[in-house]
C-alpha cells in the first residue's frame, strides 16, 4: 500500500483458536 | 474500535478489536477519521481543500480495503467467546510470600507503613512458609510452573526462613511434578558476598528497589536514623546486576510530586550500567505532599515522550536499555483471553501474611475485609474468590470504550479499590499515564521495525 504500512496482522483475532500471573502488555506467553 | 494519535512525525492507527498497528501518511490519517462519521463524497469534500481528489480516492480505497481484510473497524466479538475462559475453575499459580512484616528503611510512599502495614511487626514461620507451600501445591492442579515471590516489609530480614521455605519447596517437585520459580523483592540493605550468592543461585528473577538519583532516592527512602541509603545500597546493586549478567533482575524505583522529571532517573540509573530498569508513579491518597495529581498528567507525558527519544538515541548508539512500562510485543504478545482476564489477583495469585492468612494481592495485605483464608484451611471466602475470578475489562465500566483495555487488561483491583471503593472500579490518573505509557511503546517499536526496513 502506499499510504500505510501494517506492522503487524490480526494478532489478537489470530489467537482466538491457539490461545486460552502478572502485574499484560509485554508479557510472554506455550 | 480504532484509537488514531500523532508522535513525533509518526502517525499511528491502532484497530483495538484485531490488534493490527498501521503506520500512515497524513492523507490516510485524515480519511480514517472521518470514515465512521461520512460517506466517500463527503470525506473527499470536506478534505479536498487539503488533498486532490485522485489521492482521496487512492487513500479511500486503501483503507477500504484494510477494513475488508478485518484490519480496520472490526467489532469486539470477544465478549462471548472469552466466557469459558472467564468462567473456568481457577488454579493457584502464584504466592507471595510476606515473609517479613518489618522493614530496615522507612520509605514515605510505601504502602506497607513502616513494612508492617499497620498490622504490628512480625515475621513468617517456618511453619507457615511450609504450609504456604502445600497450599499452592494442592491448588494448582496440574500445572507444573509455580511462583513463589518473597516479599515484605524487608525479606531478607527473615532470610534462614526463606532458605528453610525453597529446600522444602524444592523437596515437593519430584514427587508432585512441580516446578518452583523464586523471586525477591529488596531493599538491598543486607545484601553481602554471601546473601548475593544465594539469591543468584535460588531467585530466577530479583527486584532492586532504588529511586534513581541520590537526592531523589534519599529524600524518600531514608534509613531507620532518617540518613540516606543511596550510597550504601548502590554499589550492591550495581555488582548483583553485574553477577546477574544483566538479566534476570529489574532495578525498580518510584517517581513522586518532587520528581516529575524521572526520565533523569531512568538515565542515571543506565548511566551506571543497569539494563533493566523500571520507574515507575507512587500510588498516594491526593492529601500526601508526594502524590501525583491530574494537574501533572501533561508534565508526565512529556517526560515520558523526552524518555523514549533518548532510549531510541542511545539503541543506536549500543547502549540501549529496556524500561518496564515500555516493553511491548506486538508480532503476537498474550492471546487475548490472558489480556481480558486481567492480572489474576484473588484467583489465581495470592499473598500469604506472616501468621498464614490468604490475601487477593499484597497490595490488600492489612485491608479489612480481604481476608480469602489461610494456609491451614485453604479459601474459605468463596464469594470473594468468585468476585476477582470475574473481575476483568468486561466487569469495568470504565473500560467499555477504552482503546486500552487489551494492553492493560482493566489496571490494578487495588488500586481501583483505594480510589473508588470497588475492585471493578479504575484509578483514573494511572489509566491516563498507562494509555500514554502504551502509546509510546507501540511509537518505539514502529520505529524500529520502520528503521529495520
Amino acid at each position: 500500500m502506499k499510504h500505510v504500512k501494517t506492522l503487524n496482522g490480526a494478532t489478537l483475532k489470530k489467537s482466538i483458536k491457539k490461545g486460552g500471573t502478572s502485574c499484560v502488555g509485554n508479557q510472554i506467553c506455550n | 474500535m480504532i484509537h488514531q494519535y500523532k508522535i513525533k512525525d509518526m502517525n499511528i492507527v491502532l484497530d483495538v478489536y484485531s490488534g493490527a498497528v498501521h503506520v500512515v501518511d497524513d492523507l490516510v490519517y485524515d480519511i480514517i477519521a472521518l470514515y465512521e462519521k461520512l460517506d466517500e463524497q463527503a470525506i473527499i469534500e470536506q478534505l479536498s481543500k487539503d488533498y486532490d481528489k485522485a489521492s482521496l480516492l487512492e487513500g479511500l480505497e486503501e483503507v477500504c480495503q484494510l477494513e475488508k481484510d478485518s484490519l480496520l473497524f472490526t467489532k469486539d466479538i470477544y465478549k462471548e467467546l472469552a466466557q469459558p475462559f472467564l468462567n473456568r475453575k481457577p488454579v493457584v499459580k502464584a504466592l507471595c510470600l510476606h515473609v517479613s512484616h518489618d522493614c530496615n528503611l522507612r520509605c514515605k510512599y510505601c504502602f506497607a507503613g513502616e513494612g508492617d502495614y499497620q498490622c504490628g511487626k512480625e515475621v513468617m514461620s517456618s511453619e507457615v512458609g511450609k504450609k504456604a507451600m502445600d497450599f499452592l501445591v494442592k491448588e494448582s492442579g496440574n500445572r507444573i510452573n509455580l511462583e513463589v515471590d518473597f516479599f515484605g516489609g524487608e525479606p531478607l530480614m527473615n532470610l534462614e526462613v526463606i532458605k528453610e521455605i525453597v529446600d522444602y519447596a524444592r523437596g515437593l517437585e519430584k514427587e508432585h511434578h512441580k516446578n518452583f520459580r523464586f523471586t525477591i523483592t529488596t531493599n538491598g540493605v543486607l545484601l553481602n558476598e554471601e546473601v548475593r550468592e544465594y539469591l543468584n543461585d535460588n531467585m530466577v528473577n530479583v527486584v532492586l528497589s532504588l529511586d534513581g538519583r541520590k537526592n531523589v532516592h534519599d529524600k524518600m527512602r531514608p534509613a531507620v536514623n532518617g540518613s540516606g541509603s543511596y550510597d550504601v545500597i548502590m554499589p550492591k546493586f550495581q555488582k548483583m546486576a553485574e553477577l546477574r549478567n544483566q538479566q534476570n533482575y529489574y532495578i525498580r524505583g518510584t517517581y513522586t510530586q518532587y520528581n516529575k522529571d524521572f526520565a533523569k532517573d531512568v538515565l542515571h540509573l543506565a548511566d551506571l550500567g543497569f539494563k533493566q530498569i523500571s520507574v515507575e508513579p507512587v500510588v498516594a491518597f491526593d492529601n500526601e505532599p508526594y502524590a501525583l495529581t491530574e494537574e501533572d498528567i501533561e508534565a508526565l507525558n512529556q517526560e515520558y515522550e523526552n524518555l523514549a527519544e533518548e532510549m531510541l538515541n542511545r539503541k543506536k548508539e549500543g547502549k540501549g536499555f529496556n524500561f518496564f512500562h515500555f516493553m511491548i510485543d506486538l508480532s503476537q504478545g498474550p492471546c487475548v483471553y490472558k489480556r481480558l482476564g486481567g492480572c489474576g489477583a484473588g484467583s489465581e495469585y495470592m499473598a500469604v501474611a506472616p501468621k498464614g492468612d490468604l490475601y487477593p494481592c499484597h497490595q490488600f495485605v492489612g485491608t479489612d475485609g480481604f481476608v480469602m483464608g489461610n494456609v491451614y484451611d485453604g479459601i474459605t471466602n468463596k464469594k470473594m474468590l468468585n468476585d476477582f475470578q470475574h473481575c476483568n475489562v468486561y466487569s469495568k465500566e470504565a473500560c467499555t470504550n477504552c482503546w486500552a483495555k487489551f494492553y492493560c487488561s482493566g489496571g490494578c483491583s487495588a488500586n481501583g479499590y483505594s480510589r473508588h471503593g470497588s475492585i471493578h472500579a479504575v484509578d483514573e490518573l494511572g489509566c491516563e499515564l498507562q494509555k500514554k505509557r502504551v502509546e509510546i511503546a507501540i511509537y518505539m517499536k514502529a520505529r524500529e521495525m520502520m528503521e529495520q526496513e
